[in-house]
């Protein structure tokens, strides 16, 4: 191992490597920031330049620089604008947004590069080690526990459901849930729900119900509630660095989730985007009862968590890729086409054929990660400064890069017309204080929950499923803990103090 | 969540790599098209998905192509892509989309308002073979095997595959089965929305065998990690020569999944012709032998009226086949 290592430090420390790896990572955050833009696409757009290049490790440390700038580039436009552009990036807003709406903007993006860095160094660490033995980790997962998977990272909701908001959260998620059925789906030959629409027949786009969820509601207050936003627009970005105490608080966070991220990425049925929701229901629990209260209003652990397991999850997902040549997402699948291009196929042999492009690999992992560190630390005060530009040149920015993100993800206008339709009904829903997370939690987990349960149903005959497969029951359990334990806890706080609690 | 941007995307990777290197295609003499906009129906991983980037790889290394960009937009056994084209046809004069049997198969239950009449037909390029799989640990071993574990236990034998019931490896599978003299409609199928996400499922032992294209299979079969157990060829294929056929093992089943392209409707005819020589022009290059023999596909060209008449033939075959199987 220690001389493959060397073999991967000696080709990724070359000057051309180090440039290349420099550039992918710029060219990445700057793209990424734009919400249609996720790491994918930029990866996509990348991989024609890696090619031509003709060296396989140097276009895999490029693409990896690509990679994870685009990656942090989705978590700014999270974080600033509550824009989030990637599904993986949804939950670094819940927390993220109302940081630097209350001026932390910078300290915000601190943790959010901290984190990341951690959670992919972490993870690369672990594919480096595990690698070979995690292939039949892999595979551990059938539909009935991927269902059950995502019946527990709709637990998300529960930090959504603060007190006399139960109710109004639940029928959030039931809408997104909703949401999530109209389209063609992937199990069925049958357009559902469209009402003869064409433009409906692919189903709503993530991206155009994120920005109408999120982005577009922010920018309406903006305008609607002028006195009630003043905070962010001193113009002053507050608290760039965190303190020894936060470092101290966030720290087991990142410690867990890197683990826990990595082994939800290494399923090929689950990813970033479930990863992100688990971490951020489980931190939620684990966190004290005072922690609890802050999630969903600006909770540095509550940023952490998911932008730790998203990037944990992400270098995971490597490990079916390079083990069994399964891709298992997205953007593993497009690395998977352009490492084929590049004449090398992988697979349960790449490591013993070809050692030194698994460690050229590894090494652009950790060389991405801690290029983009060194270069966003000091880039982080600049761009936080986007939310001191003053509000009459804001909104439309906001409005435009809404649009747009919109717009691109599809090239097609109706999906303006959704978005301003959604928008405005999100935006009313604001006004009763009906939470808008759940829903968009609804829509992205819909799907995959429907395909899996309805494979499961298929598989077994009926739900029995559930009870037959221990780790689906187990999950389910989970699930229902993560739901209905701080409720109870809560209640049981309430009646303590009122004096009529059990016992004491 | 796949989502890209099409003209605009395929204008910056040109202007990005024309920025960052110089190309080394724009050298070569041979060059008939400046990029071309993939767009494939299905998911990442999958036989559209080789196909798609196999051409473009071949078209653009031969300098054939300048650029060549890829887009995935899986949904509902491919309709989603042919209607994204059909609605956005103006914006899409740069895009090729690639499919195959499946786009013939929707034509005919007409559960989908559009089919391959509706689009430019560009041309046929290469057909694929389907096989049966199962996991390298399954007592599975042959086609035999299969049916006897069907017989013994219907339920428990489950067979996936990577398109939606009533779509192309259903068919194949219900067709395998039919010609073993079973009943193909008892046969338990598993739609996977991804072929890489249902060869997750074969070898975590979720499902008994995958129905699958050959392209698909052959390169884990190489690294043992699947055994293919039936091929739908007449002959054994070169590229996994173990590999048996059904027709060896007394199941009297050929099936070729065709792989083509087509363009948005109301493509200009320059455009269309400058496509079409692109695809022809490819056949004769060592860069497309390598792809092709690399995938195990095998060389059909059928290009403009000479598709649509071919196309017209595989609806009848396959109707017929439909309708025996009661699928229509």
């Amino acid at each position: 191992m220690l001389e493959g290592l060397l073999i991967g430090l000696q080709t990724a420390l070359s000057i051309q490597n180090l440039l290349m790896v420099i550039g992918g990572c710029l060219i990445g955050t700057f793209i990424g920031m734009l919400p249609g833009l996720g790491p994918m696409s930029i990866i996509a757009i990348m991989i024609p330049v890696a090619i031509s290049m003709g060296d396989p490790s140097a276009a895999l440390i490029l693409l990896a620089g690509v990679y994870y700038g685009a990656i942090f580039g989705g978590s700014t436009s999270s974080i600033l604008l509550n824009a989030p552009g990637v599904a993986g990036t949804v939950a670094s807003s819940f927390d993220g947004y109302p940081m630097a709406k209350q001026g932390e903007a910078g300290k915000a993006l601190t943790i959010a590069a901290i984190a990341s860095f951690a959670g992919g160094s972490i993870g690369a660490l672990l594919l480096m080690v595990f690698a070979p033995a995690l292939s039949s980790v892999a595979l551990l997962f059938h539909s009935a526990e991927y269902f059950a998977l995502m019946v527990v990272g709709l637990s998300a909701i529960a930090a959504f459901a603060g007190t006399g908001q139960v109710a109004k959260a639940l029928m959030m998620t039931l809408l997104g849930l909703i949401m999530a059925t109209v389209g063609e789906g992937a199990l069925f030959n049958m357009p559902r729900f469209t009402m003869g629409i064409m433009d409906l027949q692919s189903g709503f786009g993530f991206i155009t119900l994120a920005m109408a969820m999120f982005a577009l509601p922010e920018a309406l207050f903006l305008v609607l509630k002028p006195k009630t936003t003043q905070e962010s627009q001193d113009g002053e970005i507050k608290n760039l660095r965190i303190t020894g105490a936060e470092a101290k608080s966030i720290a087991p966070v990142i410690g867990r989730q890197s683990l826990q991220g990595f082994f939800i990425g290494v399923l090929p049925g689950a990813g970033a985007t479930i990863a992100s929701f688990l971490g951020y229901a489980v931190e939620r629990n684990l966190a004290t009862k005072e922690e609890q209260e802050e999630f969903g209003k600006g909770s540095i652990k509550g940023l952490a968590a998911p932008e730790t397991a998203n990037n944990a999850a992400c270098t995971g997902s490597f490990v079916p890729l390079l083990t069994l040549g399964i891709p298992g997402s997205g953007t593993t699948a497009i690395l998977l086409g352009a490492l084929i291009a590049l004449n090398v196929t992988p697979g349960p042999r790449l490591m013993l054929d070809e050692p030194q492009i698994f460690w050229a690999v590894i090494m652009s992992m950790f060389i991405g990660n801690l290029v983009l560190l060194i270069l966003n630390l000091p880039l982080i005060p600049y761009i936080a400064k986007v939310l001191s530009i003053p509000r009459n040149y804001l909104i439309p920015f906001i409005l435009f890069f809404t649009l747009m993100g919109a717009y691109i993800g599809q090239n097609n206008a109706t999906e303006l017309l959704l978005l301003v339709g959604f928008g405005v009904a999100a935006t009313a829903l604001r006004f009763a204080d009906y939470p808008l997370a759940p829903l968009l939690i609804g829509f992205i987990l819909g799907g995959m929950l429907e395909d899996n349960f309805s494979r499961s149903m298929q598989l077994y005959d009926g739900i029995g499923f559930i009870w037959e497969r221990p780790m689906t029951l187990g999950l389910l359990v989970i699930a229902a803990l993560l739901v209905f334990l701080p409720s109870f806890r809560a209640r049981r706080a309430r009646l303590r103090a009122e004096g009529i609690a059990d016992g004491d | 969540m796949t989502t890209f941007s099409l003209g605009r995307r395929a204008l910056m990777a040109t202007a990005l790599a024309a920025m960052a290197f110089a190309s080394p295609a724009s050298a070569d003499g041979h060059k008939v098209v400046d990029s071309i906009h993939f767009l494939i129906p299905g998911g990442a991983g999958g036989g559209w998905d080789g196909t798609a980037r196999g051409t473009g790889e071949a078209l653009t290394n031969a300098g054939i192509a300048g650029t060549a960009s890829y887009e995935n937009m899986s949904g509902g056994g491919g309709g989603k892509a042919i209607g994204f084209l059909i609605e956005n046809a103006d914006s899409n004069h740069g895009t090729l989309m690639v499919n195959s049997t499946p786009i013939v198969i929707r034509s005919l239950t007409g559960v989908f308002p559009h089919n391959f009449r509706d689009l430019t037909l560009v041309a046929g390029t290469i057909g694929d073979y389907a096989a049966m799989v199962v996991g390298k640990d399954s007592p599975i071993n042959s086609m035999e095997d299969l049916m006897a574990a069907y017989d013994a236990d219907p339920s428990a034998t489950a067979v996936g595959g990577g398109s939606v019931p009533g779509g192309m490896d259903h068919l194949v599978a219900a067709m395998t089965f039919e010609a073993a003299g079973k009943d193909a409609l008892g046969v338990k199928y598993i739609p996977y929305d991804a072929g890489g996400k249902a060869m997750a499922a074969l070898l975590s032992g979720e499902i008994a065998a995958l129905s699958t294209g050959f392209s698909e299979a052959v390169d884990l079969a190489n690294a043992g990690e699947v055994k293919i157990i039936g091929v739908t060829s007449d002959e054994r294929v070169p590229a996994a020569p173990d590999a048996m056929t059904m027709k060896e093992q007394g199941i009297d089943t050929s099936f070729v999944n065709w792989r083509g392209f087509f363009a948005a409707p109301g493509l200009p005819d320059d455009k269309l012709a400058m496509y079409q020589k692109a695809l022809a022009d490819m056949y004769a290059t060592e860069e497309w032998e390598e792809v092709r023999a690399r995938n195990g596909w095998v060389n059909i060209h059928n290009s403009g009226d000479d598709f649509k008449a071919f196309l017209e033939e595989q609806e009848q075959v396959i109707g017929d086949l439909m309708k025996k199987l009661g699928f229509l």
